[in-house]
């Protein structure tokens, strides 16, 4: 078994919102965006992170790397607790972790040019490299990524998305980093560009040995992509486990909901396949139900839901699920 | 007679770095209550083939051919009779819910408004009648929350209320631009659904355009597949699915992930879509495509029909029996 | 197809110029777009051509200006024409003092106090503004609540008490223009910083651990400087106009230094005397020059924001 790098235990994000028309001495109200979230993430792994808008999946990946401050909970990276770490030891963690944006153009800076955007890590964290060397990085990097390095002068609008990404990647890998968190990174480009970026990352993954937390809402590719998968609803885990095994035998009834509305390219599969439709809207984070979050729009809500929030339970072989009545 | 038959339509723009191209010589035509999937890539001229039908162009954009609705020609139509027909014929939803409804108006004005200008409906009677609508569209207490704005709703119900009132006037085609591409998954399976539900109740039929597969797959009759502005196939959603035949088409199959499969790699097709401002002279497909031959670098030929396979078209100088 | 495969080919396809490829910065494309604006250039060679006056108009006359043309003192309606003979050409003022010289140092300080004025507005207002947008929060708050009280105070009012408290000189006048100048800008900066900082660009900087002030200078103040750039264009007419009407008042630059305003003043004081070209030149050259930036501005704006044609 490869060794841990990141350890999440009980994770909490709350964010203070003020109502409309507040006053300044109006006490804001707490928006829950992560309540409670535990997992661990391995060398070499990737970790998906499924949910739909507004279940808090961005606001969890920022804040495992402290981009966004967490109210409770520990995060140790690498053994150590990554939330008490002082400005310098930050730094260096920052290092380590590199992160890839959803839309590929506004993540790169207009008015920089692509050699520039993809040496600005190195720049930052090792100031004094001699100038050839930084040049030599970069041309390595971007070899590595498909990109022709005679383009490093050109500037990021005059590339397409795919290419945008790539470029996005190549900058997060010139620091050879442990873990690269991708928010969305394929969602914004087209279906046949789609492929060739996951290929891509699937690829540097394994030459590389990095850990991976894909974000996505669309499962099917985080299906692809992941080791293990989280699914998060109203910034709760609501099931973690095994790629392969979510799929087959989905145990939280939200899961089961989601995975069942995927369409399938298959006019026959698709027309015979039965869509479980979850009723009503999802629920405001600032007032969440009582017990489980899932309960207003369950089909198999029962009293007890209401009162009693279901146990993070191993459901048979790592399994884990949050439900009273899982299958 | 056909519903809609498009013949020869080209759209093109006049833009400051020069023409571009944005549909080539695009023939199709649909019956009455059927459900025609347009796909493509963005830059595939998907969305301005269908502006160009209802004359929604950009001011820069002119188009032309021949649309013919219910055997009147409706390509650039003016005035009175453009929204003659776009209120009463045709109408169409949008990605973005938001962008067509009025932020600063109660959707009950908006919805009546409809009804009173195309239909010369009183007020009360108009709000009755949108009431009824939002109820077909499975808005829960509709009666109570017509009267609200458009920003109050969830990004499913906007959609909702903005299918409600694209049926309000009964129309006989929906033309649904990417209807559910700004929603998540258990809320597009609601609207599918709900579109699904509407052709089986009203009638109506519908145009989707889309550039997710799964969607077409579940819920129309014919699909038609877009590159670079040009039809590469067309044909029975099943038999395409089946019997992929264009190497575009079959590319962008392999392409997405499917939940019911495993594959290691998935399939890509390489290299990216051609620049609109600069469309290579043959096939657009021809940079990307493994089947290529010589001739495709300056012909693309016309979309035939597949002998032996009716109703399934394709454009490509490929033999359909070297296709594998 | 694997990715390695695919890399290949486009080496391949590429491989015959593997020079570096020469990028075209967005810069380069709206200096391309400006050029191809008339208007615009026309007003650019318009205002070089004014600027060239005001720097070395002065070696072509004989005349300074504030020498006194004796022989045409008291006459100055007859003989004070403009005229190539006199060695006036664009006339004499009341006193008999060379226009022409007048109109040369007049530019000279209504040029200086428009692109003075506007070069404190682009520095000062621009860093204040994008360290109030960056930084956010109860540092915004506070920051912004400055400017909202120095824009409340009457600075017509402030700069007339400044130049009568310390005296008038150009000085004073560069100090008075310069405090109220930045803070319409200062806003607009942080109004625009505001959108840039939720760029995802940012946000990658961000998680690179790039520090704050530099992430301010290299990633948000170039993308302000196209809106910065058009605003200062505006703002050099404005701060012209500011010196004329405080030059007007008689309470702008003191003799026997003058500008625009106060040669226009001085003009329209006189012009029932029969001497209208104390007036007539250094208007045309306020109001062409005035065009000229307000043309220049439009250029900018259209050759840095091709999205709102």
């Amino acid at each position: 078994m490869s060794e841990t790098i990141m350890q999440v235990q009980d994770l909490k994000v709350y964010f203070d919102v003020l109502p409309q028309g507040a006053m300044p001495w109006t006490k804001p109200r707490r928006l829950r965006a992560v309540d409670g979230v535990t997992f661990d993430l391995k060398a070499g792994e990737t970790l998906g992170i499924v949910g739909e808008s507004g279940c808090g999946k961005s606001t969890l990946a920022r804040a495992v790397i402290r981009m966004i401050p967490a109210e409770a909970g520990s995060v140790l990276w690498l053994g150590q607790e990554l939330l008490k770490f002082d400005k310098k030891q930050l730094r260096n963690q920052r290092k380590q972790v590199q992160m890839i944006f959803q839309d590929p153009l506004a993540s790169l800076n207009p008015r920089m040019n692509i050699g520039e955007i993809i040496a600005e890590p190195l720049k930052t964290h090792y100031p004094e490299t001699p100038k050839a060397e930084i040049k030599q990085r970069v041309r390595e990097v971007m070899e590595k990524v498909g990109l022709l390095p005679n383009l490093v002068n050109r500037y990021p609008h005059e590339f397409s998305g795919g290419q945008c990404q790539r470029i996005g990647i190549a900058r997060a890998l010139i620091m050879k980093p442990k873990l690269i968190i991708c928010d969305e990174p394929v969602s914004a480009l087209d279906v046949s560009i789609q492929a060739q970026v996951v290929n891509l990352l699937k690829e540097l993954q394994d030459e590389m040995g990095l850990s991976l937390i894909f974000i996505a809402h669309d499962l099917s590719i985080v299906k692809h992509i992941s080791t293990r998968i989280m699914v998060l609803y109203l910034g709760n885990m609501v099931e973690l486990s095994d790629s392969a095994d979510l799929y087959a035998h989905p145990r939280h009834p939200y899961t089961q909901a989601l995975i069942s509305a995927v369409p399938i390219p298959d006019p026959e599969i698709e027309r015979n396949k039965e869509v479980i439709l979850i009723e009503g809207d999802l629920p405001s984070p600032i007032n969440p139900p009582s017990g489980c979050v899932f309960r207003t729009r369950c089909p198999r809500a029962a009293d007890l839901c209401a009162q009693q929030k279901p146990e993070w339970r191993d459901a048979g072989d790592g399994h884990m699920v949050a439900c009273h009545f899982h299958d | 007679m056909s519903l809609l038959e498009v013949r020869d339509l080209n759209v093109k723009f006049n833009t400051p770095d020069g023409e571009v191209h944005a549909v080539k010589n695009m023939n199709f035509s649909m019956e009455e209550g059927e459900t025609l999937a347009i796909v493509g890539e963005s830059g595939s001229g998907k969305s301005q083939a269908v502006f160009a039908m209802i004359g929604l162009l950009a001011r820069n954009g002119y188009a032309s051919g021949s649309v013919m609705f219910e055997g009147t020609e409706i390509l650039n139509l003016h005035g009175p009779a453009l929204n003659k027909i776009r209120a009463a014929k045709i109408s169409m939803i949008f990605q973005d819910p938001m962008t067509s409804l009025n932020p600063y108006m109660r959707v009950s004005d908006q919805m009546a408004e409809v009804l009173v200008h195309h239909k010369g409906m009183s007020k009360s009677a108009a709000i009755a009648e949108s009431v009824k609508m939002l109820d077909a569209v499975k808005i829960p207490e509709a009666k109570s929350r017509i009267t609200m704005y458009p920003h109050e709703f969830s990004g499913g119900m906007r959609q909702r209320v903005m299918i409600a009132m694209s049926l309000l006037c009964q129309p006989k085609l929906l033309i649904a631009d990417e209807p559910t591409t700004a929603l998540d998954v258990t809320v597009q399976a609601q609207i599918m659904q709900l579109l699904d539900d509407i052709q089986k109740d009203f009638g109506t039929a519908i145009i989707l355009i889309t550039h997710d597969l799964g969607v077409v797959a579940g819920s129309t009759h014919d699909t038609l597949v877009m590159y670079g502005g040009q039809v590469m196939e067309d044909a029975p959603t099943d038999e395409l699915f089946a019997h992929p035949t264009h190497p575009y088409t079959r590319g962008l199959l392999s392409a997405v992930p499917r939940l019911d499969q495993d594959n290691e790699t998935l399939n890509t097709i390489p290299g990216s879509p051609p620049n609109m401002m600069n469309m290579p002279k043959g096939c657009p497909f021809y940079g990307r495509c493994e089947y290529r031959l010589d001739v495709c670098v300056d012909t693309l030929p016309p979309l035939t029909e597949i002998p032996g396979h009716a109703g399934h078209f394709r454009a490509c100088n490929v033999p359909v029996e070297d296709i594998k | 197809m694997l990715v390695d495969s695919q890399k290949v080919g486009d080496l391949a396809e590429n491989l015959a110029k593997m020079d570096e490829v020469k990028g075209r910065s967005l810069w380069g494309d709206a200096l391309r777009r400006f050029k191809q604006n008339k208007a615009a250039m026309v007003s650019l060679i318009i205002l070089t051509l004014v600027i060239l006056f005001s720097l070395t108009g002065q070696f072509l006359t004989p005349w300074s200006n504030e020498e006194i043309d004796w022989n045409i003192m008291g006459n100055v309606a007859e003989m004070g024409k403009p005229s190539f003979e006199t060695g006036h050409y664009f006339g004499a003022d009341d006193l008999g003092r060379d226009l022409y010289a007048r109109v040369v140092q007049g530019s000279r300080i209504s040029l200086m106090v428009g692109v003075v004025g506007a070069l404190i507005a682009v520095i000062v207002g621009t860093l204040y503004g994008a360290v109030a947008g960056y930084v956010g929060g109860r540092t915004d708050q506070i920051m912004m609540r400055i400017v909202d009280i120095l824009m409340s105070i009457p600075y017509m009012f402030v700069l007339i008490l400044l130049l009568v408290v310390f005296g008038r000189s150009v000085v004073m006048l560069f100090v008075g223009i310069g405090l109220i100048s930045w803070l319409d800008m200062s806003r607009i900066v942080r109004g625009q910083t505001l959108t840039i900082k939720n760029k995802e660009f940012v946000e990658a900087a961000q998680a690179m651990g790039v520090p704050g002030f530099k992430i301010i200078m290299k990633h948000i103040v170039p993308n302000l400087l196209g809106v910065v750039a058009v605003y200062a264009t505006l703002l050099v007419p404005g701060m012209i106009l500011t010196e004329s009407f405080i030059s007007f008042l008689g309470l702008g630059v003191q003799e026997p230094s003058t500008s625009w305003g106060a040669l226009i003043s001085e003009g329209a004081g006189t012009i029932q005397y029969g001497t209208p070209w104390q007036l007539w030149f250094p208007l045309a050259f306020f109001v062409v020059s005035l065009f000229c930036f307000f043309f220049i501005g439009d250029g900018l704006r259209d050759a840095l924001d091709p999205k709102d044609r």
